[in-house]
């Protein structure tokens, strides 16, 4: 009987976390809650990224060994930065770069972050974004 | 560096699906059946987790019964994501199992219901939530060092 009552309890949280992630997955989220940005934490620049930053954005793409979705995300966000002027994609190794990862709370890989020109994080995603989200979250930037 | 070994996607769903039915009938039934579909269930988490997952029976399974049915897979995927997941399934059940053994049986159950969570999630919507965790191994790790 316990046993049972288990395994419904499992089906359920199964199906629970089935629609959470179906709903979440891939959308873009204001990093600043308050409306305030805080400079200091949530500006990453060229140095530490290895690379130089998007004249407009650029996408950063958290990724590891053992991320089956990450090379979906980074097939989007190069195509994206083809398409679109001045933006950059740059895929990071999570695990090289655990520093930045601790920091900006990285829990899942592929994780998304949208820089603005200055480095600044203006908005971030986890999971695979597809093409449309993407390309909104950098027309709601330039707004 | 030599090249990851890699594995035709549905397999590990394929695996995932018959992880999570062995999983739900270990839930329901009782001592010793239950027991015995735990360690069933490990030894070939451990197979998957330190020979490799094509080596289980699951995947023995797909290549023989499944794949001749599809068709040719359209890419193939790094088989390390699924292999780390398959490790982090035997702590699951090999935690259930201590659970049942000792008598503490909310903690087997537990134990075995998240397991049963994980692969569920795995078959039905191809999301790895062992996975996910390898980075938050390695952060806690890190951490701890």
């Amino acid at each position: 009987m316990t046993g049972l009552l288990v395994l419904v309890g499992a089906l359920i949280a199964t199906a629970l976390v089935a629609l959470v992630k179906a709903r979440y997955d891939g959308r873009f989220r204001r990093t600043s809650h308050t409306g305030e940005v805080n400079d200091d934490v949530e500006r990453i620049d060229a140095a530490r990224l290895g690379q130089a930053l998007g004249e407009r954005a650029t996408l950063v793409q958290f990724s590891s060994a053992f991320c089956a979705p990450c090379r979906a995300t980074r097939v989007v966000l190069n195509q994206v930065a083809d398409a679109v002027d001045g933006v950059t994609a740059i895929d990071i190794d999570a695990e090289a770069h655990l520093d930045l990862v601790r920091e900006l709370n990285i829990l899942r890989t592929p994780t998304v972050l949208v820089l603005d020109a200055s480095g600044r994080v203006i908005r971030r995603a986890s999971g695979v974004p597809r093409r449309d989200q993407m390309l909104a979250a950098l027309a709601e930037m330039s707004q | 560096m030599s090249r990851p070994s890699q594995v035709d996607p549905r397999g590990p769903r394929v695996a995932a699906a018959l992880t999570s039915l062995v999983l739900a009938l270990a839930i329901v039934v009782p001592p010793p059946a239950r027991e015995f579909l735990l360690v069933l269930q490990g030894a070939v988490f451990a197979v998957g987790a330190f020979v490799s997952v094509a080596a289980t029976p699951y995947a023995v399974f797909f290549r023989g019964v499944v794949r001749p049915r599809l068709a040719p897979p359209t890419d193939l995927e790094d088989a390390r994501p699924p292999q780390f997941a398959q490790l982090v399934g035997l702590i699951f059940v090999v935690v259930a199992l201590a659970g049942f053994l000792t008598g503490l049986d909310a903690l087997g159950y537990g134990a075995a219901a998240a397991a049963l969570v994980a692969a569920l999630l795995n078959a039905v919507t191809g999301f790895c939530l062992g996975c996910e965790l390898y980075l938050t191994s390695r952060r806690l790790a890190k951490s701890l060092a």
